[in-house]
């Protein structure tokens, strides 16, 4: 039988070190809502998502008062937006329409975040997903809870640069429809390459075309507990550095295998994957930039942190993967400047650059992640910035991503304040060095040769 | 059998068992282990019950125990046995 040692250990992660759900999110598929007539959509889409996660809330709380860990968001992502409103929408007033009745109908369910007014558009775009990405900054202004993700490029296929061209030019207008909350809306905004469908994560999840009718995907975390057992390694080496994160990562995944079987029990939806992401928030001791220093690094940023990170990453899967019967979705270390104070800490410090984070997401980061960047920044610039990040999951066979927020009207060494779980964030420089010429090429970049690997 | 763990932390103080105790045989609640230390002042219990039977819903039986602790000046937490056994045992 279980002893006292474990119960307060248990209770002593959750109490004092943040472990938590860190999201339920269900995934529906609104294939069966598709309609040549967009008032149709929107009413099939609404019904359709107030029916299936009508209860979705409720039997997360009561998780969360049964086992006594709290589960932080209950989510719900779609079939790609560009799909279900592609025979229906004619213009992107048509879209927005759609993101309207998909911001109600996340309000009606309560939940605090509806994943999927996005477009796949690795190769080509259709005339819907051009609608659909044209019609993003006012689809984002109009709404509270629409989060939106657009894939441009992936291993196998390319980089889609008209797409990445595009995303440039959205992102930065998205911010300027957004400008009286910060430019807020570019934090629900997010540019991936290797998209995957099963992501519980916001603001970048869809419920791929792939999946089943609906699914429930979950994601766990717990920084602050991964922390706290490796500050009882100080000096120790490298194997009992790895054995630790290990065993941490195994006790932290259980809980969310639990949880999401549970779920998945009393919602009747067949439960999808775990992911095992260490996602921060910006409360004190639930931070990546913490573990990185509990490494033995001064502030994440300075030499060595690549190879903390990547170690740190790895030894999460290798304990998550044993813990639970299915992974999938990012699966990677979350460094998100703004949600995480450590990384707060290590930009103001002058440790922390956007090139060494963009080098952090070679090895396991999933990408550059609310970042904010001064609001002058053109657009072309931030459509580099996204090709980069996007060649680096392309060449390496991994997701990456770009959230980037050109805060309008303010500069370097100034700080926005998103609120919540977002955080805050002082802005960061970016390399103005002009890009023009390369972006506005045109076309693709081939997929890439999958042999003579260096 | 689906267990229940119960944990109490708190300052010490006279009648603690007693007054969880009597609560849990109002409502049904069956003990089946109670270890218990005590360390610096700090009273520290784990009850293991079978709630099955009781004749409350376990919401309200939780909200009711975390009153009663508030009460006694101590923290009760009330939760199931399966997130112990998972993150514990494999």
């Amino acid at each position: 039988m279980i002893n006292i040692f474990e119960v307060n250990e248990t209770n002593k992660m959750i109490e004092q070190e943040n472990l938590d759900v860190r999201t339920i999110t269900l995934g529906i598929s609104l294939l069966d809502c598709i309609d040549s007539d967009i008032d149709v959509v929107c009413d099939k889409v609404y019904k359709k998502i107030t029916t299936q996660a009508k209860d979705l809330v409720a039997t997360g709380k009561e998780i969360e008062k049964e086992y006594g860990i709290p589960i932080v968001n209950k989510r719900i992502s779609i079939t790609p937006a560009a799909i279900v409103g592609g025979s229906a929408c004619k213009n992107e007033g048509d879209f927005v329409k759609l993101a309207v009745t998909l911001d109600k109908a996340a309000k009606e369910v309560g939940v605090n975040f509806l994943g999927g007014y996005s477009a796949l558009v690795s190769k080509g775009m259709t005339k819907a997903d051009e609608l659909l990405i044209r019609s993003i900054p006012e689809a984002l202004s109009v709404t509270e809870r629409v989060c939106s993700s657009i894939n441009v490029g992936s291993t196998k296929t390319g980089l889609n640069m008209d797409a990445v061209k595009l995303m440039g030019e959205m992102v930065k207008k998205t911010a300027e429809f957004t400008k009286e909350t910060d430019c807020l809306g570019c934090a629900k905004l997010v540019v991936f390459c290797n998209a995957p469908d099963d992501n519980p994560f916001m603001a970048g999840a869809f419920h791929g075309v792939t999946e089943s009718d609906a699914i429930i995907n979950v994601g766990v975390s717990g920084p602050g507990v991964v922390k706290t057992a490796l500050e009882k390694t100080k000096g120790e080496n490298f194997e009992v550095l790895c054995e630790t994160i290990k065993k941490t990562a195994f006790k932290i995944t259980r809980v969310g295998q639990l949880v999401a079987q549970e779920a998945s029990k009393r919602l009747g939806v067949p439960f999808g994957i775990i992911d095992l992401s260490l996602a921060p928030t910006p409360a004190i001791g639930d931070s990546v930039a913490d573990i990185l220093k509990a490494i033995g690094l001064e502030h994440p940023g300075a030499p060595g942190t690549t190879a903390a990170l990547a170690l740190l990453n790895d030894q999460v899967k290798k304990g998550g993967v044993m813990a639970s019967s299915y992974v999938g979705g990012l699966s990677g270390a979350f460094i998100p400047v703004s949600e995480d104070q450590g990384m707060i800490d290590a930009v103001n410090a002058g440790a922390l650059t956007i090139e060494k984070l963009e080098a952090m997401t070679c090895v396991c980061s999933v990408g550059l992640d609310m970042i904010a960047i001064p609001g002058d920044t053109s657009a072309d610039t931030i459509s580099g910035i996204i090709a980069d990040e996007a060649a680096i999951g392309m060449i390496n066979q991994k997701t990456t991503a770009v959230r980037v927020i050109p805060v309008i009207g303010k500069g370097v060494g100034e700080v926005v304040e998103f609120g919540g779980l977002l955080g805050y964030a002082p802005i960061m420089p970016v390399n103005t060095f002009s890009c023009s010429e390369f972006v506005n090429r045109g076309g693709r970049i081939p997929a890439p040769i999958h042999s003579f690997k260096n | 059998m689906k267990k229940t763990i119960i944990t109490v932390v708190g300052k010490d103080t006279v009648g603690i068992i007693a007054k969880v105790c009597t609560y849990l045989a109002d409502n049904n609640v069956n003990i089946l282990d109670i270890s218990q230390t005590i360390v610096q002042d700090y009273f520290n219990m784990m009850m293991v019950v079978d709630a099955n039977q009781a004749s409350k819903k376990f919401g309200e039986i939780s909200d009711e125990m975390t009153a009663l602790g508030d009460e006694i000046g101590v923290q009760i937490k009330v939760q199931q046995e399966e997130i112990f056994n998972s993150m514990h045992r494999i």
